[in-house]
């Protein structure tokens, strides 16, 4: 399949060949350390070949047996398999918490849960499919997509990545674990102050909230940082900053929001802490602070948080519509620079979350504006997918319904979000079911519909084979239905009048036939989702074998085996159109020369791609995880005692020396 | 009981019809005219972007491209015949989106420009009941009930809003939006009413457990029908003179109730819940969780967390036969 480049080839891509020949790389006058000549003791992949080439990387690469391997690993694709079941597990813990929110609502006066676990049940909800589920599948995708798209071996800083999974899996696990035991947080996903304040939340349910939001904070922010820092500097050679796939242009711009968002939260939820814990009173309008300041806090980031969602999921459409469309796609360069329009205005709308504050109304009307200017961005990204469909030659397999149903209710969605940009018309829907219905057109319109087709699309991939197409085809048809069935009435609910997080409501409201028709699509809905999970463990054990590319995609996942090796790539390929296995469809150009025996990877030069370095990636290390421990035990005990700083930090400190001691291992000598 | 008839009339009508009492489709004030024609009128205009943008998919997905075509290779002319459709549909999408801003603009002005109105009030949310404090500028005819609201038909109301423990949200969909009552600050809103009815509304900010159980009723009257209902609220209550209604009242009077609860006329002082001078004539106790009966009233005293569950008042201590004539007492309260 892959064949190192020949010379005559050499003009097509300028800089591929440099690592294997010696000559020098990097910009013109500056040495860098891919102009060593090879040491000639070391075995490099321009040595051997075939399967023995594979074997030798994979051992290189590859993850040790046994527990202590397990916890070690540095795999990108290892922990972002982790990463993906663990969302998605969350994903199932979520909608299992709204079935039965809508059962006590579908009819009046219910008493199947009391106004106590019905505000948990909320709570744990909004908790679990934000932070926990949203924004973290964005992320696991990346971490597993990322390095195989940009042609690498493995993600920028991978202990930090192998952390953060931990720190992530620790935080969620904190919040299901308090839930279950009668503590879990009861003030909304949200936690408005004075409500989730030491007067009103007294208890340790407030703290476990705030507290939840540092786990998945830190985490968040650590893996956008890794996932930048590869599509930056770690792509493969000749992959210009515009062969770059679209799927990683939206993770990038994703964790660029995720950097600047997260920080705004932690500042809200730390605060919130403090005023709770150590008395002091920010948020405690008696004692001169302001009630409002957290919500424009929180809101900072809690808008950003709804791109956050939706943008890694412009890039699971994208690549679906191009793959399916058989075509490439059209207006890649506007698609980009939405992308990045859509990431700096998700900062200028977070007042559109406070219209009935009372703030003055010339400023509230500036972010009507602004909110509304949010249509132009998604609607060149809208009509750029429709003109790819429209010039192709669409395949109508199980990911591109998905995608057809994304189109149906995202596009639902985002008009009825115009009519919540306008100020005046949110004073009478904000905080009713109306809203209700409108993020969640936006939100499971906008990442789960995607985010399926994304698992029938790269589900061979992971696992090496195919879902069921009849399986998915059902799959689809019940969730469109009972989406619609559970979702579409709540826009009339919430007109009529009926507000958000009321546990009950009085038969005399006239509510009660559209809550019952809710209730029954919502367990429509989570029944396609039993459905789903038939099919993921079914197909995983007797599924079709799928080869490497069983869709005949473009991108460079699918010139990796699949499941991939541990290495990747055998020889890392050079890229010369944003499609390359579409460029180069009987063999792909590869660049040679890295080692064999060390964790080597080529550095790029950040908009060229032209490689730059040799430089190697750690190996695995117990350490991540330990540190993560030492974390989680600071964080959890911070809730109890303002002690845990004292006796906490001296474990982190050490699980950290013991992640930065320097090791006199080959990896930093070469 | 005349002026019932009508009301309960427009009740059912109401409710029997797909509007209702707490709906904001159902405009009965201007401001709730104007937002519901505005509603309407974003319907009809995104209604019709999201028919013509699903049809260009519908469209788009019924092409075909010859089945050996290469997808690296793109035609010009598609290219830029899509190109400018797509531009056209950025241009119009750009052009609607401004109109609305303008259109929201203008209605905002409406909303938020308060008339100097007739009647001025003074609403605190708080954990989960609505005190309504009716202004004026003779210091006696101020006075203070809860839950219930009522104004003057035609006349614009100036509501103060304030809050004394967490954020709630006054929201009466048949007349105005709704606006946050929020501890340490002072929000307004205004609300008229077209004609006599009765019209709902319930907390809209999530304010803990009982936030389901915050509702609030504004009875709009005709002037004169105002006047007599502000006339006796501002009375204080007259000591009953049937035995039962005698005994219960010392039994309120000596129990833990005055601790939190005022009665104008008794030794009654407490502020800190609802004002229960003229109970008895509200439609409902308990922030609009029940209807006011005796039983109500009764089953409410012996089992306030029963009713609402978590909600401040404390189950008081009474023996069987006194509970008869307490919620006698407080039924006869008028």
């Amino acid at each position: 399949m892959t064949q190192a480049i020949t010379a005559h080839e050499r003009d097509a891509v300028p800089e591929v060949t440099r690592l294997a020949t010696g000559e020098r790389g990097g910009a013109p006058g500056i040495t860098s350390e891919a102009d060593r000549p090879p040491d000639p003791q070391e075995l490099r992949d321009d040595q051997v070949d075939g399967p023995e080439l594979t074997a030798r990387l994979a051992k290189t690469w590859g993850t040790e047996k046994g527990l202590i391997g397990a916890l070690s690993t540095v795999d990108h694709k290892v922990i972002g398999r982790r990463f993906i079941v663990t969302a998605i597990i969350f994903l199932f813990l979520g909608g299992l918490s709204a079935v039965v929110m809508r059962l006590q609502l579908a009819q009046p006066e219910n008493n199947l849960v009391g106004p106590d676990l019905y505000n948990q049940l909320f709570t744990m909800h909004g908790v679990t499919m934000m932070f926990l589920f949203g924004v973290p599948i964005g992320e696991a995708f990346a971490v597993y997509l990322v390095p195989l798209m940009v042609g690498t071996r493995n993600i920028g800083f991978p202990r930090l990545n192998a952390f953060s999974y931990y720190v992530y899996l620790f935080g969620g696990l904190m919040i299901w674990v308090a839930f279950m035991r009668n503590i879990g947080p009861d003030v909304g996903w949200f936690a408005y102050v004075p409500l989730s304040g030491p007067e009103f939340s007294p208890g340790k349910r407030a703290d476990v909230w705030a507290q939840m939001i540092t786990f998945t904070e830190v985490s968040g922010i650590a893996i956008a940082i890794s996932t930048v820092v590869t599509a930056f500097k770690l792509r493969a050679p000749g992959m210009t900053l515009d062969r770059i796939p679209l799927f990683v242009w939206a993770e990038l711009v994703n964790s660029f929001v995720i950097i600047f968002a997260l920080p705004a939260v932690v500042t809200a939820s730390a605060f919130l802490l403090m005023d709770r814990l150590i008395g002091t009173h920010i948020f405690n309008p008696a004692e001169g602070g302001d009630a409002l300041l957290y919500q424009h806090l929180f809101w900072f980031f809690g808008h950003p948080e709804v791109y956050i969602i939706f943008l890694p999921a412009t890039g699971w459409v994208s690549a679906i519509v191009v793959t399916f469309a058989r075509r490439q796609v059209f207006g890649y360069i506007p698609l980009v620079l939405s992308l990045i329009a859509t990431g700096f205005l998700s900062f200028g709308l977070w007042v559109h979350h406070m219209f009935t504050t009372g703030l003055p109304q010339l400023g509230a009307s500036f972010f009507t504006a602004s909110s509304m200017l949010i249509a132009i961005p998604n609607g060149i990204q809208i009509f750029c997918w429709i003109a790819t469909l429209w010039d192709g030659r669409p395949v109508f397999r199980a990911p591109l319904l998905f995608v057809i149903g994304f189109f149906f209710i995202f596009v639902a969605g985002g008009l009825s979000g115009i009519m919540l940009a306008s100020v005046p018309l949110d004073t009478q829907v904000h905080d009713t079911f109306f809203v209700v219905a409108h993020f969640h057109y936006v939100l499971i319109g906008g990442n789960v519909f995607p985010l399926i087709g994304a698992i029938y699309y790269w589900f061979p991939k992971f696992t090496g084979r195919m879902m069921s197409e009849r399986l998915g085809k059902w799959h689809f048809g019940l969730a469109f239905i009972g989406f619609n069935v559970a979702f579409f009435p709540m826009h009339i609910t919430g007109l009529m009048g009926m507000p958000r997080r009321v546990y009950t409501y009085m038969p005399e409201m006239g509510w009660a036939n559209l809550n019952m028709i809710s209730t029954i699509g919502a367990v429509l809905f989570f029944g396609s989702f039993l459905l789903f999970l038939h099919n993921i463990v079914a197909s995983a054990r007797r599924g079709a074998l799928a080869g490497p590319n069983p869709w005949n995609a473009g991108t460079l996942e699918w010139a990796a085996a699949s499941p991939p090796m541990p290495q990747n790539f055998d020889r890392i390929p050079v890229v010369t159109n944003r499609e390359p296995l579409w460029a180069h469809r009987d063999t792909l150009p590869v660049v040679a020369g890295l080692s064999v025996e060390n964790r080597e990877q080529i550095v790029s030069t950040v908009t060229a791609g032209r490689a730059d370095l040799r430089e190697t990636t750690p190996e695995p290390s117990i350490w991540p995880f330990l540190t993560a421990i030492a974390t989680t035990i600071l964080f959890i005990g911070s809730m109890f005692t303002p002690w845990a700083f004292v006796w906490g930090t001296p474990p982190l400190a050490l699980a950290l020396i013991g992640w930065f001691w320097p090791k006199p291992s080959t990896e930093d000598e070469k | 009981m005349k002026r019932l008839v009508p009301l309960l009339l427009i009740v059912t009508l109401a409710l029997a019809g797909c509007q209702g009492w707490q709906s904001a489709l159902d405009a009965h004030g201007p401001a709730a005219h104007t937002l519901a024609n505005m509603f309407w009128i974003f319907v009809a205009v995104l209604g019709t972007v999201w028919f013509l943008t699903m049809a260009a998919l519908l469209l788009a997905l019924r092409r075909r491209r010859p089945v050996d075509a290469d997808p690296l290779v793109t035609d010009p002319g598609t290219e830029k015949r899509m190109t400018m459709t797509i531009s056209v549909a950025i241009g119009l999408t750009l052009v609607t989106v401004i109109t609305f801003t303008g259109l929201s603009y203008a209605a905002q002005k409406v909303l938020y420009s308060h008339k100097d109105g007739a009647l001025t009030l003074l609403v605190t949310g708080q954990q989960w009941w609505w005190e309504v404090t009716y202004e004026d500028e003779q210091p006696s005819r101020v006075f203070t009930t809860a839950n219930e609201i009522h104004i003057p038909v035609g006349e614009p109301v100036l509501i103060k809003l304030e809050a004394s423990d967490v954020i709630h949200s006054f929201w009466i969909p048949n007349l105005t939006g709704k606006m946050d009552a929020i501890p340490g600050r002072q929000n307004q809103i205004q609300i008229q009413a077209d004609r006599p009815g009765l019209y709902r509304g319930q907390c809209a900010e999530f304010c803990g457990l009982q936030h389901a159980h915050m509702g609030i009723v504004v009875i709009a009257d005709t002037r004169e029908d105002f006047e007599r209902w502000r006339d006796h609220q501002v009375s204080s209550a007259i000591a009953p003179n049937d035995p039962e209604r005698q005994r219960g009242m010392e039994i309120f009077l000596s129990r833990p109730c005055i601790m939190c609860h005022q009665v104008r006329g008794t030794d009654a002082g407490g502020k800190v819940a609802p004002d229960l001078t003229h109970v008895g004539s509200r439609r409902t106790i308990g922030a609009g969780t029940l209807t006011t009966t005796r039983g109500n009233i009764a089953a409410w005293i012996v089992d306030p967390h029963g009713v609402k569950p978590g909600v401040n008042m404390p189950t008081i201590q009474l023996e069987p036969d006194e509970v008869q004539p307490l919620a006698s007492y407080l039924e006869g309260l008028k």
